[in-house]
């Protein structure tokens, strides 16, 4: 199977507080990501492209269909590189990595699929009280030493042209664009075998758009699988292999 | 054979709780695996404290059963052994953060002895070695070394709260229990308290149930969630999943009940 499979994916919401108020969102999607693939999610705002990756991550539930994950196999994960993770090519043969199915798995087996295969960049990003803006990128990597972490979270935040000064700081106070580059440089760090990118350039300048598009272009060569809702359409074209319009699994009026 | 990670360090298996007719909590079931932080929300009265009393060997159960992975490997039932194993294990193996810091701490004697008492429970002797663990445990939870002869009666409502999860995680416990540890502090506080027992958790690798009504603490230091109301468990998940993608009424009504900031 391929890295990412989604079909018959089905999400509706229940508004109880509303009278219980039934909330359509998608019907039925099919997607098929390949290895070294990235497919764009088109389609107006409100259309359910969020709610696409928050299907895969587990983090909306899913009610009819399966979300298979290919767990482990042939991306490395630098960032982890420390602990030494052998590169296998398996190409076609898959009985040699789990499929998992993020529909139907239980909490440990997705916290740990997350761990190991997911990247995700969020929106917008959630500060934690007290905790500084490398402490926030570093914690990205699990199971990798914290200064080998603070380093590369360094970086990553170098990438980003976020200045060193602010690097102690919490981005509680920061401004929504240095908190969306402190985002992208922590959802961007961990090398996962699929990554799933929310919006990542909605609020950056040129420099930094070219940054998520030569990360992107990088992740692919090394084999990555990626999802990625792009609106700035020279970004899209620049990253996107397959776009797939959202709207045609949409139930929303 | 199984790795250890793979048995549950502890297995709740149709727990419930009967005060004469009224039920405190009923048929509840889950697993907590070594490091999980486990989040118990819901309102007053819903029977998270109850529960939490069940779980840590305080209470006895009206029915069900509450197995513990004990160091050695083996697995007990917590409330088929002996009363001196019970309390042995409650002094050592798990931690306990009361709500009221008071509850938690001896008053009457100094941080150092507060910290101190729990590592002579298991059997430490040596006057140089235990001061020195517990000036390390003092500073690992940001009270400075000059406090260490003070009592805690000297001390500031965020300053017992940490005492008391040091003198908690002093003996390096495999599961702590807490009940609203950050309940009654004000927000400088609140956060303090919370970024470092997200750290100490993930460091030292504690499994942790931890009871509380404020959804935002749930969100920052636990990966699972159980949502109680009236005494059972109408909702469970990962937390981001159940705080993002609610389904039951109630805890709809609890997510949306949260103040923007």
């Amino acid at each position: 199977m391929q890295p990412l499979e989604l079909s018959g994916v089905t999400k509706t919401f229940t508004a109880h507080l509303q009278g219980g108020m039934r909330l359509p969102v998608l019907r039925d999607l099919d997607l098929v990501v390949r290895r070294g693939e990235c497919v764009a999610l088109t389609g107006p705002s409100g259309i359910g492209k969020s709610s696409v990756l928050k299907l895969i991550y587990g983090n909306y539930r899913c009610d009819a269909g399966a979300i298979l994950v290919r767990d482990g196999g042939d991306v490395v994960d630098v960032a982890s590189a420390a602990n030494v993770v052998d590169v296998v090519d398996v190409g076609d043969v898959v009985d040699v990595v789990d499929v998992v199915d993020v529909a139907t798995a239980p909490p440990r087996q997705i916290l740990s699929l997350r761990r190991r295969a997911l990247g995700y960049v969020t929106q917008f990003l959630r500060a934690v009280p007290r905790v500084s803006a490398l402490d926030i990128v570093a914690e990205a990597l699990i199971d990798v030493p914290r200064e080998t972490a603070r380093a590369h979270a360094a970086a990553m935040l170098t990438r980003f042209n976020v200045p060193q000064r602010l690097w102690t700081l919490s981005p509680a106070t920061f401004s929504g664009g240095e908190q969306q580059r402190v985002n992208l440089a922590r959802g961007l760090l961990p090398r996962r075998p699929i990554l799933l990118l929310d919006e990542p350039t909605a609020s950056l300048d040129a420099a930094n758009r070219a940054v998520v598009v030569d990360i992107v272009r990088e992740r692919k060569e090394q084999g990555a699988s990626v999802v990625a809702i792009v609106h700035d359409e020279s970004v899209r074209d620049a990253i996107a292999d397959t776009c797939v319009d959202v709207a045609r699994f949409a139930t929303a009026a | 054979m199984m790795a250890s990670d793979e048995i549950p360090l502890l297995a709740a298996n149709g727990l419930a709780k009967y005060y004469g007719r009224r039920v405190g909590c009923a048929d509840i079931s889950f697993d907590l695996y070594q490091g999980e932080v486990l989040a118990i929300v819901g309102e007053s009265g819903s029977g998270k404290s109850t529960l939490l009393q069940l779980l840590s060997g305080q209470l006895r159960p009206s029915a069900g059963d509450i197995r513990y992975r004990l160091r050695d490997g083996s697995t007990a039932d917590v409330w088929d052994m002996s009363e001196p194993m019970r309390r042995l294990l409650f002094r050592t193996d798990w931690g306990y953060v009361h709500q009221d810091a008071q509850l938690g701490l001896r008053m009457g004697i100094s941080a150092g002895g507060n910290v101190g008492e729990r590592l002579m429970a298991v059997g430490a002797r040596n006057y140089g070695a235990i001061r020195a663990a517990a000036t390390d445990w003092l500073s690992r939870v940001e009270i400075d070394e000059s406090r260490i002869d003070d009592t805690p009666r000297t001390y500031s409502g965020g300053m017992r709260q940490r005492l008391q999860i040091a003198r908690n995680l002093v003996t390096a416990p495999r599961l702590v229990f807490m009940d609203e540890p950050t309940g009654g502090l004000d927000v400088s506080v609140q956060a303090r308290l919370l970024d470092l027992l997200r750290r100490l958790v993930a460091d030292l690798n504690i499994a942790v149930i931890v009871v509380t009504h404020d959804l935002a603490v749930a969100r920052l230091l636990s990966t699972r969630i159980m949502v109680m109301k009236a005494g059972a468990v109408i909702e469970a998940g990962l937390t981001d999943q159940v705080l993002d993608d609610p389904r039951e009424p109630y805890t709809q009504l609890l997510v949306s009940s949260i103040l923007p900031t």
